[in-house]
């Protein structure tokens, strides 16, 4: 009894909700006749999509600035590493390749920007990386509108300006990680003897997302990492210590922003399109609240958070519609669930800070 | 002299970094009305003037919160909320008319009391990260709402199946519904029925030149009256004389426009100002009315207090004034003025959006207040009358200025939401960048 009692003491409330609701669904599913592996298929998937966002989190809070609410502006420029790679006239893997190094090169470029702006207004960084995500999204959508290309599958026919929705299908990128060793278990036969789909598992693009976590979880042992996590526990202190906390800052967040824009990439690959314009513009907000869901504080986390809340939340999202959609005859409340959940959670992380409630 | 020169030079610094949202602002407006060639003055005039009063009380509901040091209320979406929801209950049962405004305004105080107590509880749990916290509430509200308006209406709450608000099926609230015509535009008798559209604006017109005329003449009034009772009672705070001399100049450069325009048959100007749609009397009133009681608001004790937490929490404390307390009630207010203002501005729309009209109003009014001149800690009825006027003239030669870059309507649009999202966040920034280098300058210092 006192370990159950330690182990609900131990796991934040938040996960423990959003696990309970999750299963409530999948228990619902269930017995709606829904395929279990096809459920937990498509989490799978979006697990793959999320996983680099969710982990942009991780350096952004350890170093103090907080979630990185202004992944839009990673997002953004991951789009245009993707948009200049695809109108060079690359396709399949060197796309996906070509694409990454210029994100990585931008990202570095546009965090560096964006953690200097991070560290100028010290105190009220939510709210302003907030705001800065938005413009930067629109900002970039008056670039998409003037960007002159001659490749016909990336804009429109006539006149100038890029797509709302590039199909990744002409430039063989499509699904192209999702594709690299994937296979299939729990594979069964219906009643008719049919064949039918058993739990697919992308293979390329979770081996991208693990050794991203991997490579975060040894970066955060590294000496740049420690001093990156001293500098957010106790600003005072590092600096005692003759911990540049500035420096450290800016890091934090050019790495936040590289995984955000090498994220879409993924992100892009596995949805089979790339969509530009106001897209990225709520992206923040379900990676915030799946790290939280995860077990992160807005001052603390760890990589295993990432893992865990990015599965639970995504879980949660995924299989919602489906579900309740057959439950209620078409009327999907999960868009409604979704938000109250999400910002729920964002909000309660609010509320546990430092500073808060006295 | 040195000296001198160079206290004047960061005098003028200041006075850029103060203003500087506001000037961009004005230049902005000047080229987009150069830009826009063929735009006639009284269009813009019309424009302007029609999101004045359509958005001036919501604007208006952000001072009290930012003196109460609670920063930019984004929360007034609450408020907006509340209004949605006496809307669609009033427009469910088809009041019309003034009355069934006034009522939408009963129904709605209630309903903004409850959720802007709640909000005021939540901003007390989350201190030093109001304005996320607001941000992150709205889009929580609009969670709620939608469970309430899709699914506990028609779901829990019995409604006719085939009324026409109703999504067919009986369950939920269509994505919009229209606040009924005003008796004088119905046109077609079979399909439109009276309503609550343009009610409280169209009570009573007023032309706009005398209206121009009667204002520009009151405040002349007020400003000479003011500057002598100043003369003999020292307690009245004076304005410089310079700034005297050039608020009379400009009020006497109107009066003489207007009176121009009204007595001289025939000019160009008059005719011109002449198409100036007539200004909606009552509304206008409602807004002087609601900019004096914030004003009024500042001198009282509860408006004392709020200064005194906004100023510093620790020390208001201190001094005996219930700092929670004070914030609720500061949130309540601005919740409350939301509401009636979404009202307001939804009885000129005529139409609601059951789940979108509330999205933008937050931003909208944020950015509006802050072009005007306002800061996370300060914020005045001025700063709310200069930046409606800036921000929707911004709003209108937008186009203009699409069509300059790049014979594009689309990138006006785009280029609009920047400039709302990036004032927003410039504004921010540049605030708690400068509250940062001032405390680290004093730190210097000491």
């Amino acid at each position: 009894m006192d370990a159950v009692k330690s182990f609900f003491k131990k796991v934040p409330i938040a996960t423990l909700i959003i696990f309970g609701f999750w299963a409530l669904i999948l228990i619902v599913g269930f017995f709606l006749d829904f395929r279990m592996t096809s459920l937990f298929s498509d989490t799978i998937q979006r697990f793959g999509m999320w996983g680099l966002f969710v982990l942009a989190m991780v350096p952004s809070i350890q170093s103090g600035t907080g979630p990185n609410f202004a992944l839009p502006i990673g997002v953004v420029t991951g789009l245009f590493a993707m948009v200049v790679s695809m109108d060079i006239g690359f396709i399949g893997f060197n796309l996906l390749i070509v694409s990454t190094v210029l994100a990585i090169v931008f990202g570095c470029l546009m965090g560096w920007g964006y953690g200097k702006l991070m560290n100028a207004v010290k105190g009220s960084e939510m709210a302003i990386a907030t705001y800065t995500g938005f413009a930067a999204t629109f900002f970039f959508s008056m670039i998409w509108l003037l960007y002159n290309t001659d490749n016909d599958f990336l804009g429109w026919f006539i006149g100038r300006g890029l797509r709302n929705f590039v199909s990744l299908t002409p430039f063989g990128t499509d699904q192209i990680l999702d594709n690299f060793w994937q296979f299939e278990i729990f594979r069964s036969t219906n009643a008719d003897g049919e064949l039918i789909g058993g739990l697919v598992i992308p293979t390329g693009t979770l081996l991208v997302v693990l050794l991203a976590c991997l490579l975060m979880w040894l970066f955060f042992r590294s000496k740049h990492g420690i001093a990156i996590s001293a500098v957010g526990m106790n600003p005072m202190f590092a600096k005692a210590t003759g911990l540049n906390a500035d420096r450290s800052r800016v890091l934090a967040n050019m790495i936040s922003t590289v995984l955000a824009a090498v994220g879409i990439i993924v992100y892009a690959q596995s949805f089979g399109f790339m969509q530009l314009y106001d897209a990225p513009l709520m992206m923040a907000f379900p990676a915030v609240a799946a790290v939280l869901v995860g077990g992160a504080t807005a001052q603390r986390s760890k990589v295993i958070h990432v893992i865990i809340g990015t599965i639970l939340l995504q879980g949660l999202i995924t299989n919602g519609p489906p579900v309740f959609g057959r439950l209620l005859e078409g009327a999907d409340i999960t868009d409604a669930v979704r938000m109250i959940v999400q910002n729920g959670i964002i909000l309660y992380a609010l509320a546990q800070m430092k500073g808060g409630g006295k | 002299m040195t000296n001198n020169n160079a206290n004047t030079s960061k005098k003028i610094t200041n006075f850029l970094l103060d203003n500087i949202v506001t000037i961009v602002f004005v230049l902005f407006v000047a080229f987009g009305f150069y830009a826009a060639d063929g735009l006639a003055p009284s269009a813009l005039i019309n424009e302007v003037l029609m999101r004045f009063f359509r958005n001036g009380l919501l604007v208006l509901s952000l001072i009290i919160p930012v003196m109460a040091g609670l920063g930019l209320n984004f929360g007034i979406v609450v408020g907006a909320l509340a209004g949605v929801n006496a809307l669609i209950l009033t427009r469910y049962f088809e009041m019309a008319g003034m009355g069934g405004l006034m009522l939408s305004f009963l129904v709605a105080l209630p309903l903004a009391l409850l959720f802007g107590y709640l909000t005021g509880k939540l901003y007390n749990k989350t201190r030093g990260q109001e304005m996320i916290a607001a941000l992150i509430v709205s889009f929580f509200a609009e969670g709620v709402h939608l469970v309430f308006a899709l699914f506990v209406i028609g779901g829990i709450i019995p409604v006719y199946a085939n009324h026409r608000m109703i999504i067919p099926g009986g369950m939920g609230v269509r994505a919009t519904f229209d606040m009924g015509q005003h008796p004088d535009l119905i046109r077609m008798p079979e399909l439109e029925t009276a309503g609550m559209r343009l009610a409280m604006d169209w009570l009573w017109r007023v032309n706009f030149l005398h209206a121009a005329l009667f204002i520009a003449v009151a405040t002349l009034i007020y400003l000479i009256v003011r500057r002598m009772l100043g003369k003999r009672n020292p307690s009245i705070a004076q304005m410089p004389t310079v700034v005297f001399f050039i608020n009379c100049a400009v009020c006497v450069g109107f009066i003489a426009i207007a009176a121009f325009s009204l007595f001289v048959p025939g000019s160009a100007m008059g005719m011109e100002l002449a198409n100036v749609n007539p200004i909606p009397g009552v509304t206008a009133l409602v807004i002087l009315g609601f900019c004096l009681l914030t004003t009024y608001f500042t001198k009282t004790k509860l408006g004392q207090d709020c200064r005194s937490v906004g100023q510093s929490q620790h020390i208001a404390k201190v001094s005996g004034i219930d700092v929670d307390r004070t914030r609720i009630i500061a949130t309540m207010i601005s919740t409350v003025l939301a509401a009636w203002g979404m009202i307001i501005f939804l009885q000129e729309v005529g139409t609601v959006g059951t789940y979108t009209s509330h999205r933008m109003v937050g931003m909208f009014s944020v950015a509006a207040i802050l072009v005007g001149g306002a800061t996370t800690t300060k914020a005045s009825v001025k700063n709310v009358i200069v930046g409606l006027i800036l921000f929707h003239a911004m709003f209108v030669v937008s186009p203009a200025i699409g069509r300059y870059i790049s014979n594009d309507e689309g990138v006006a649009e785009y280029l609009r939401t920047f400039m709302v999202y990036g004032v927003i966040g410039f504004s921010l920034g540049l605030y708690a960048w400068r509250t940062l280098k001032a405390a680290r300058d004093k730190d210097a210092l000491d």
